[in-house]
């Protein structure tokens, strides 16, 4: 429990702060009907039509056969959520993570009320804002200040509050100098920041963020990770937060929601829920033959690369682990001179390159595995993507023979702080990692 | 820690139609406004002479309408300038098209906004249909400048105005709700739309007066509920000369009230499912 020193603040959250649940939900679902046939998703009334008949046809059959109505053809139910119940106390940051389809965005759609649950309850104490995409609203032919105003009435504020933290919101999106000018003609940096900005001034007690902020340049993300963590310890507002990158959940969130296949798997302490899920990699790491080129595609195919042990495509590592790369394939071309390699990237930048040998040596047909050991501590918090390639400088060919798969795989070292992954340090790369 | 009596102000359940949905209406009140005064400044960004072009609109088509109905036609005046009388009709005819014809896209063009966040859907179309009315306004300057023009003194009856145009407004309003509902599952009525509105046009008496219609169909032809709205105008407008209905009006505002209430029936049923569908 916190307690505000300053004036009026104390009394009021002394008494809301007793173990107060702000929001409960109760067996929620959420389920689509998914159509198979035909290509378009939006409904014609042709089709209704269509539907009408055969649905008509079907239900008369279904009176004899006694089969249930709902497998209409082509029509299948699809529950984006299933049975998911939870409770999130006042001041609690909750960073509710899973992959892609697990159901994330439905979740905080269902509890910003903007699509209504199948099944279940939803109830909630205090105003709710959320921030599902940024500059929801935004009209690019306004100015910044214009678009200041007209955001805060789509997100629920009066002329009167924005008027109040209009200096605010502007000093904190640092968009001071272009506040006059159409935010079409503005950086997407800055339309973040301006969007953020509004958002995170407006005076709601339970302040839902889907993943915005990866849009921002990492200064911005660090103010508004900052603004939130204020936000929710010393106003003691409710945030819930989604996000791919475990780093900026393990520092916000006191709490974590684990999500898959539209469920709950897993409740608890952040650093707990984080664990879980990069160890729950699913097999999605083979590699996509297009997405490999070279002269040498004819002879040598990569099948798949796996880090750690886990084949998946966004893995989270700890500094203080070692990472293992494995990287699989099938040589179907005996060659004479031949060695694997991987590039570790950063936004792009090549940082190193490995190889599984330091001379190239012979290949025989059938498959292979090459093996890259990246020592603890190297790499520094942050997203890489590796690149993996291999030469042939054989003699029974002309010159260099190659093939490259470029930014195949990413990953992201998590902001887990020592004596030797010190956070005072900058850069990519630890140096006294040994 | 003492656990405490759990009081929630919402609770979020499938099929419960939120009972604070008017209180909420009214929370987002300034929605509205920021709506339309939003498509107001849009609306003519980047043009060079910018707000004129409101007037300009309907006085271009005053012009056309006098010429081909007066001079080319030579339908009968009643003994009032042709194009007061026109214009007495085009005024609400365009106030209603437009801000039908708005407020039925009016979900399709904000859907962005439906589908991240949550406001009563209801502000889209109204709002869209409080920018119509701004421009309605303005079209009506022209109509003062038509009387100084022909030295013609409206009559009394003029204070009733208001009474028209908050039928017309109700009329555009409910059907262009179920509209934009109807558009947001089936897109068909994108063109539908363009069409009702034209040839609404051509059964609506803008160009003459519905006196021309015969006795016995009257009634019948009042089933348009912008023939009351429009001969209600031409009654304010132009005084004893063009004699208002009386059945025919009732008829109209009877079926105006049906269509106002169960497009908003209908949109309240629907608006849960358009971040879903659209």
């Amino acid at each position: 429990m916190v307690f505000q020193e300053n004036g009026k603040n104390f009394c009021r959250y002394n008494l809301e702060l007793i173990m107060n649940t702000v929001i409960k939900v109760e067996n929620v679902g959420k389920s689509y009907i998914i159509r198979h046939q035909g290509q378009s998703s939006y409904v014609a009334l042709r089709d209704v039509i269509a539907d009408k008949v055969k649905g008509t046809l079907h239900r008369s059959k279904s009176l004899v056969t006694k089969s249930p109505v709902i497998n209409a053809p082509g029509k299948e139910e699809f529950w984006a959520l299933n049975d998911v119940s939870f409770e999130v106390q006042q001041g609690d940051r909750i960073g509710i993570i899973g992959r892609n389809g697990a159901g994330k965005s439905t979740l905080l759609k269902v509890l910003s009320r903007i699509t209504e649950p199948t099944v279940g309850r939803i109830s909630t104490k205090g105003r709710i804002a959320s921030l599902l995409e940024v500059g929801t609203g935004f009209h690019p032919e306004l100015t910044g200040r214009e678009n200041i105003y007209l955001n805060g009435a789509v997100l629920g504020m009066h002329r009167a509050e924005i008027k109040n933290k209009f200096d605010e919101i502007v000093s904190f999106s640092e968009v001071e100098k272009f506040l006059d000018t159409p935010v079409k003609r503005y950086s997407s940096g800055m339309y973040v920041r301006l969007a953020f900005a509004v958002a995170a001034y407006l005076e709601s007690e339970i302040l839902i963020v889907d993943e915005v902020l990866a849009v921002g340049d990492l200064q911005f993300q660090k103010k508004c990770l900052g603004k939130m963590e204020d936000i929710s310890q010393t106003e003691g507002r409710t945030v819930l937060f989604v996000s791919h990158n475990m780093g900026t959940i393990n520092q916000l969130c006191n709490k974590g929601i684990l999500l898959k296949n539209g469920r709950i798997s897993d409740i608890g302490s952040t650093s707990d829920i984080v664990r879980t899920y990069m160890k729950s990699g699913s097999a999605n790491g083979k590699i996509d033959r297009s997405s490999v080129s070279g002269t040498l595609v004819a002879d040598i195919e990569f099948t798949e690369v796996l880090i750690n042990g886990i084949d998946s495509n966004d893995i989270y590592i700890s500094p203080s682990s070692e990472i293992k790369i494995l990287v699989k394939g099938i040589c179907k071309s005996e060659l004479e001179y031949y060695r694997t390699g991987i590039t570790i990237l950063n936004d792009g930048v090549k940082l190193f390159s490995l190889h599984n040998c330091p001379e190239p040596v012979p290949i025989k047909k059938g498959p292979f595995i090459a093996e890259f050991n990246i020592p603890k501590y190297v790499l520094r918090p942050g997203d890489y993507a590796l690149s993996i390639f291999g030469h042939d400088n054989g003699n029974n060919r002309k010159g260099n023979e190659w093939i490259y798969g470029n930014e195949i795989l990413t990953f992201s070292i998590l902001e887990e702080w020592d004596t030797i992954n010190d956070s005072h340090n900058e850069g990519l790369i630890n140096i006294n990692y040994q | 820690m003492v656990e405490q009596v759990e009081e929630f102000d919402l609770i979020v359940e499938p099929g419960r139609s939120a009972k604070n949905y008017w209180n909420d209406i009214w929370r987002f009140r300034e929605l509205f406004v920021f709506l339309a005064w939003r498509d107001i400044l849009v609306r003519y960004k980047q043009t060079v002479i910018g707000l004129a072009w409101s007037l300009i609109r309907p006085f271009l088509t005053m012009i056309v309408f006098t010429v081909v109905f007066g001079k080319v036609a030579k339908l009968d005046a009643q003994g009032v300038p042709y194009a007061i009388l026109v214009y007495a009709a085009m005024l609400p005819w365009q106030f209603f098209s437009t801000s039908f014809s708005d407020a039925s896209n009016s979900l399709l063009t904000n859907s962005n906004m439906l589908t991240k966040i949550y406001f009563p859907r209801l502000i889209i179309p109204a709002s869209t249909v409080i920018v119509n009315f701004i421009d309605f306004l303005i079209s009506f300057v022209i109509m003062i400048g038509l009387m100084i023009w022909y030295h013609f003194v409206p009559p009394l009856t003029i204070i009733f105005l208001p009474l028209f145009l908050i039928l017309a407004l109700l009329t555009s309003m409910g059907a262009g709700l179920y509209i934009a509902v109807l558009n947001v599952k089936y897109r068909d009525f994108k063109y539908i739309v363009p069409f009702v509105v034209q040839f609404g046009m051509y059964i609506s008496p803008v160009g003459w007066s519905s006196n021309v219609v015969p006795e016995k169909w009257r009634l019948l032809y009042s089933m348009n509920p912008m023939v009351g709205v429009i001969d209600g105008f031409r009654w304010c407008i132009l005084g004893g000369e063009s004699q208002i209905y009386i059945p025919g009006l009732l008829i109209s505002i009877g079926l105006t009230l049906c269509i106002l209430v169960f497009g908003i029936w209908y949109f309240r049923k629907m608006e849960k499912t358009f971040a879903d569908i659209i």
